[in-house]
């Protein structure tokens, strides 16, 4: 590979996961993201099945980009996403069905999740099926590691444990009781409110670190053609 | 742009944020002559909590920290959180209320006068949602001496049931969800000649501070009237349908929370609606969502759900009432 195409899909990655992160900055399929972050177990596991939906599809539709008629376009790769979620559906039923349970709705939804179907209309349909599948890759792992954060704060503060139903995944593994066994948990933060309080305060640290990365601007009012004070 | 004779006025945030606090004393007064000393404990730990915080949100947003503090802004958030928390509340839950309402509900979004949602209010709601039994223990009004209440509010082993009860609404609705009827609910020691017992006198010295209030025009009379004369028709509509199902409307004034919120925390200033007529709208849909969820819902009273479910509203409610301008008629376009 020639360095220049490894410097785009180097790009693409940062792009995923840190300047253009789905959940931090687009604010895009928050609602499974809210949903499903009540716990690290649920939340890493839904989010990989995104992954896993978005490099597929992107990749799918990047190799069909010539073959698809432009007017019907949607449709079609609605169509696509379908089938690939639909596969994952069953997967998920036959191989991990206590967690399936737990997902339940979410996992067939990944279909109408905006994030997945944005990236195949603005990357994946203009794009070589190598660098598509690669940007879906990337911004789904830049949705798993705020999911991962979020599900984290939010079962640490609602229930003081981390990976509560490790055991769908991993037969005999344990929970950690990191607060303790009394402690009773903060029940706002497994609710929704919860979660957009704290999505709020991420998006804010990300804003605050990005802030403090650049240099500051002078806004307009101090430039020297702007009017006089009224 | 500035001209013209003006009237200097005296007043300043300082000035409004003194005499709330004073126009309090005669409800937190009965309270603690009727229920123990509780309150005070709630409202020292509260205020010592909000100082903090504030002090700790402005030198972290470089503002100036002695000034502010001086306001007494953060004292009056403090004090409305107090009187809205079981007086017996473990001093921590106090303390994580008060900070959440400080540094989220205030400073977050920008400090004094940029909050949407009152303070005390979303100290309430995250308690209430996270804590519902705790937050249901009320005391009674035998209860308990002063280091017994000192000792639980301190977080000492607690022997609870023997003297903290529902409130006089929690127990209207487990009265009829037991299927009784609203006559034979209202025979139990709970309650006293018009809501609860001794909660009716809280509620008069809540009432008086609030007309303490209005007489020095720190509020107006609009949201005070909209709210009680809301909750009174919706409560009178439903006790008249059904008397043996629905309280009558004096019940509803004088229980809960009902006279505090008139009074006190619907006219929260920031937070609130600002034209005459959107207060208006603003106090009657508060009165109308608490009803709903005393007589429906499954939380011991509705009104802090209901402000910040009209705080929401509120800048759509500024929009659309805006006064016409001098020399327009309503609807003209200023």
């Amino acid at each position: 590979m020639d360095p220049e195409a490894r410097a785009a899909l180097g790009d693409i990655g940062r792009k995923g996961l840190w300047e253009n992160n789905t959940a931090l900055v687009q604010l895009l399929g928050l609602c499974p993201l809210l949903a499903v972050s009540t716990s690290v177990v649920n939340a890493v596991s839904l989010a990989l099945a995104t992954v896993l939906v978005m490099a597929l599809a992107s990749g799918a539709v990047a190799a069909l980009r010539t073959l698809i008629p432009h007017e019907i376009r949607i449709p079609v790769f609605i169509l696509i996403i379908a089938a690939l979620v639909t596969c994952l559906d069953l997967a998920f039923n036959a191989w991990l069905h206590s967690l399936y349970l737990v997902l339940g709705i979410f996992i067939p939804l990944i279909v109408t999740n905006c994030i997945v179907l944005a990236r195949v209309e603005a990357f994946a349909a203009k794009n070589s099926p190598l660098a598509a599948a690669w940007d879906g890759a990337a911004m789904g792992v830049g949705l798993l590691w705020v999911l991962a954060l979020l599900g984290g704060a939010r079962e640490l503060i609602g229930s003081g444990t981390l990976f509560a139903g490790i055991d769908m995944i991993i037969p005999g593994a344990r929970p950690l009781h990191l607060l303790g066994e009394e402690y009773h948990g903060l029940l706002i933060a497994i609710l929704p409110p919860g979660a957009f309080i704290l999505l709020g305060l991420m998006i804010a640290a990300r804003n605050a670190w990005v802030a403090r990365a650049q240099p500051a601007h002078p806004t307009d009012t101090h430039t020297a053609d702007a009017p006089a004070a009224a | 742009m500035y001209n013209s004779p003006f009237l200097r006025q005296k007043t300043s945030v300082r000035r409004v944020m003194t005499t709330v606090l004073v126009a309090m004393l005669p409800g937190i007064i009965v309270h603690v002559w009727l229920f123990g000393i509780g309150l005070l404990l709630q409202i020292a730990i509260a205020s010592a909590a909000a100082l903090a915080c504030e002090a700790g949100m402005l030198a972290l947003r470089r503002r100036p920290v002695a000034r502010a503090l001086g306001d007494g802004s953060a004292l009056v958030t403090a004090w409305l959180i107090a009187v809205c928390l079981p007086p017996l509340l473990p001093w921590w839950m106090t303390v994580l209320g008060t900070s959440f309402a400080l540094v989220i509900g205030k400073h977050l979004y920008g400090g004094l006068g940029q909050n949407p949602f009152n303070p005390a209010m979303l100290a309430y709601c995250l308690l209430i949602v996270s804590f519902p039994a705790l937050m249901s223990q009320w005391p009674g009004m035998q209860g308990s001496d002063a280091a017994t209440q000192l000792h639980w509010v301190l977080g000492g082993e607690r022997a609870l049931d023997a003297v903290t009860g529902a409130t006089p609404l929690d127990a209207l609705r487990t009265g009829l969800r037991g299927a009784a009827d609203v006559d034979t609910v209202l025979q139990s020691p709970v309650f006293g000649f018009v809501a609860g017992a001794g909660w009716e006198w809280v509620a008069l010295a809540w009432a008086a501070g609030g007309l303490l209030l209005l007489a020095l025009r720190i509020i107006t009379w609009h949201i005070p009237a909209a709210f009680l004369g809301t909750l009174a028709a919706v409560a009178g509509i439903a006790w008249l349908i059904d008397p043996s199902q629905f309280a009558s409307p004096a019940f509803h004034l004088f229980a809960g929370g009902s006279m505090l919120a008139a009074f006190f925390i619907a006219t929260d200033p920031v937070s609130g609606a600002t034209t005459p007529r959107g207060k208006l709208v603003f106090a009657a849909g508060i009165a109308l969502i608490a009803w709903l969820i005393r007589a429906f819902g499954a939380f011991p009273d509705g009104i802090a759900f209901a402000v910040l479910l009209m705080n929401i509203c509120v800048p759509l409610i500024d929009i659309r009432t805006q006064p016409p301008v001098f020399g327009h008629k309503n609807g003209d376009a200023p």
